[in-house]
């Protein structure tokens, strides 16, 4: 593979909230390396509490790493913070948006803070109201608007500068499809322009969807990283997903699962409890399924649903962690510290 | 490899970028009052209130009780005036805890900023701006109020004063703004600091009122050094020479307080320069 210019790189980030007791520390950053290729449009996907804020937050100059470096466009964000600034767009997983002003004043606003003249500001915001489709609410007040217009607003701040690099943290959480779909475009279009865009999502799709490379992390490490297509060819195979009735039981599934077990061409069969003891295969190629009929009707099995897809990231994320995102999230949600991260957070 | 970006344009003169910095902040501050007025009506309506009650409780001391044989309602404006410009710098730092809560301030934060002091600099143009307009209904009412009138210069030492007045205290502010865990311990602080830095100052009663451990105290509270000027100026005396404060370790003319004052403003700002600087870890 071609080697390619790294615009970003993160190099041996730590970083532990809650202090000094080594008890209460949380690890919210392990020694986690990134790097992003110029003009890539790159994905950092994780559960909740991974550390994807905590890294994109030292990134942007607004939290100190307690070891490592960061590298923006060659420029050492930790010795010159306000040159990295420059190059930076940062857009927040909180909206950072005041009630009382209109769009179009937080964008002057937005403007003055990275000093463009008066004339190459009104003209660029021209641009970004256009293109994210503010024109007809751009001069209400912040305080009336929808979490998706909110969110285009903030995108617009972002983007005022025309930084070479946009970073932005949760884009479309909770966003309406119009709003999401609006974020996409924008963000493939700068791509195509060539900016380079750091996203993190904890949405499988959204990942799959826009980024061209991507890394999945999980307690404060990369665990997996490479193009959406490479990972997913690199564990090959396809998955079926099969259910002999709507509703089954542990000994059927059990029953189904040896039965189907030693077939030719299958590599691997799991229960699925949380899915109502269906059963997760994977097989070698796309025959493997006519003999899985045959073989249940040898048996006198019926086939509510069979359902054959190739593999996901959901498979690569299942993969390189042992358990699904969704898993993930659950276990993550238990063990952290809100207070301790909100306060560290400001 | 590591790609190299070009810097987007070369960086403007440092006085052009911070003025446009704080002008960008100050209107901010301005278009929230203008369509929040209700923090301009208090404002004003306050200190009002002050004047007149406290003007009529003690409108019966006893004549000769206060320097110069003034009456209570002469003596009271300049307290009135400082105490108003005091409180409103003082709460110079919860708009910023609330930015900084709500998230706001990151934005600030991840911009390019030519210098954070841009954020003190919007506060205290604000405040001051505030704090004349307050100060100019006090000053009129308490003329219809037969309390007397500081005259041209006078105002001018007025502004002067205040001015240094609000910059010091609004740098601490918001030094704590950015030190302090949230607005509820900013709250506690502002709670705790103002009415007795009130009550110890020469704002309500002379010096001569006071135990000397109150008036040791009174004596060396910065709000004594700005009421004493303005409250000179008030008599019809401009002059930065003459003595306007007889305090226990010496005698105290205009300039020395005004001197004081700037000395406060410069050093705390300083002392809190590094904090708007810190990332917090």
């Amino acid at each position: 593979m071609e080697r390619l210019e790294s615009v970003i790189e993160l190099q041996q980030l730590c970083k532990r909230y809650g202090g000094k007791k080594a008890a209460t520390a949380v690890v919210a950053l392990d020694n986690l390396s990134l790097q992003v290729p110029a003009g890539s449009l790159y994905g950092l996907l994780g559960p909740n509490g991974a550390g994807k804020t905590t890294a994109l937050r030292i990134l942007c100059t607004l939290l100190a790493p307690d070891s490592g470096s960061v590298r923006v466009g060659g420029v050492d964000a930790l010795a010159e913070p306000r040159a990295v600034r420059r190059l930076l767009g940062y857009v927040a997983q909180e909206v950072a948006i005041d009630k009382i002003l209109t769009g179009r004043e937080l964008l002057q606003l937005q403007g003055d803070l990275y000093h463009l003249a008066p004339a190459a500001r009104n003209r660029r915001m021209d641009e970004l109201i256009e293109l994210l489709g503010m024109t007809d609410w751009i001069d209400r007040r912040c305080g009336s608007y929808s979490g998706g217009m909110r969110r285009r607003l903030d995108l617009a701040a972002g983007l005022l500068h025309s930084p070479q690099v946009l970073v932005l943290d949760e884009p479309t959480v909770g966003l309406d499809i119009e709003s999401r779909a609006a974020i996409w475009s924008v963000l493939r279009q700068l791509r195509e322009g060539g900016t380079t865009v750091l996203l993190s999502s904890h949405y499988l799709e959204e990942v799959d969807a826009l980024a061209d490379h991507l890394a999945i992390i999980e307690a404060g490490k990369v665990i997996a990283e490479g193009a959406p297509a490479v990972l997913k060819a690199a564990l090959g195979g396809d998955r079926v997903t099969l259910r002999v009735r709507e509703f089954s039981d542990a000994d059927e599934a059990e029953r189904v699962r040896s039965l189907l077990h030693d077939c030719a061409g299958v590599r691997q069969v799991v229960v699925n409890r949380a899915q109502g003891y269906s059963l997760n295969l994977v097989i070698e190629h796309d025959g493997v399924v006519e003999q899985l009929r045959r073989q249940l009707a040898a048996a006198d099995l019926p086939v509510f649903a069979l359902a054959q897809s190739r593999p996901s990231l959901d498979d690569v994320y299942l993969q390189a962690t042992g358990r699904t995102l969704m898993d993930a999230e659950l276990a993550v949600a238990g063990s952290r510290d809100p207070k301790a991260e909100r306060k560290a957070s400001m | 490899m590591t790609t190299t970006l070009p810097v987007p344009q070369p960086e403007a003169s440092a006085l052009a970028e911070i003025s446009q910095e704080t002008l960008a902040l100050t209107r901010r501050l301005f278009v929230q009052l203008q369509r929040r007025p209700s923090t301009l009506v208090a404002g004003v309506l306050q200190p009002l209130i002050w004047l007149v009650l406290f003007g009529a409780l003690f409108a019966k001391a006893p004549a000769g009780l206060l320097p110069g044989g003034i009456s209570y309602g002469r003596f009271l404006g300049a307290g009135v005036i400082v105490f108003t410009a005091f409180s409103a710098a003082l709460n110079a730092g919860l708009p910023l805890m609330f930015d900084r809560e709500f998230g706001f301030l990151n934005r600030l934060l991840v911009a390019p900023l030519r210098s954070r002091s841009s954020i003190v600099f919007a506060s205290v143009l604000y405040i001051t701006t505030l704090s004349l307009v307050q100060s100019l209904a006090i000053m009129g009412t308490a003329a219809l109020l037969g309390y007397g009138w500081p005259g041209g210069a006078g105002l001018l030492l007025v502004l002067v004063t205040l001015l240094l007045l609000v910059f010091a205290v609004t740098a601490l502010s918001l030094g704590l703004a950015f030190a302090l865990p949230g607005h509820i311990e900013l709250i506690a602080v502002i709670f705790v600091a103002n009415l007795p830095l009130l009550f110890a100052s020469t704002a309500l009663a002379p010096l001569s009122f006071m135990p000397a451990w109150l008036g040791w105290l009174a004596a060396l509270n910065p709000l004594t050094f700005a009421i004493e000027p303005i409250r000179a100026a008030y008599a019809g005396q401009v002059s930065l020479t003459a003595v306007v404060l007889e305090a226990p370790y010496g005698q105290l003319s205009s300039a020395t307080c005004l001197g004081v004052l700037a000395l406060l403003a410069a050093g705390l700002f300083l002392l809190i320069r590094p904090l708007l600087d810190r990332k917090l870890t």
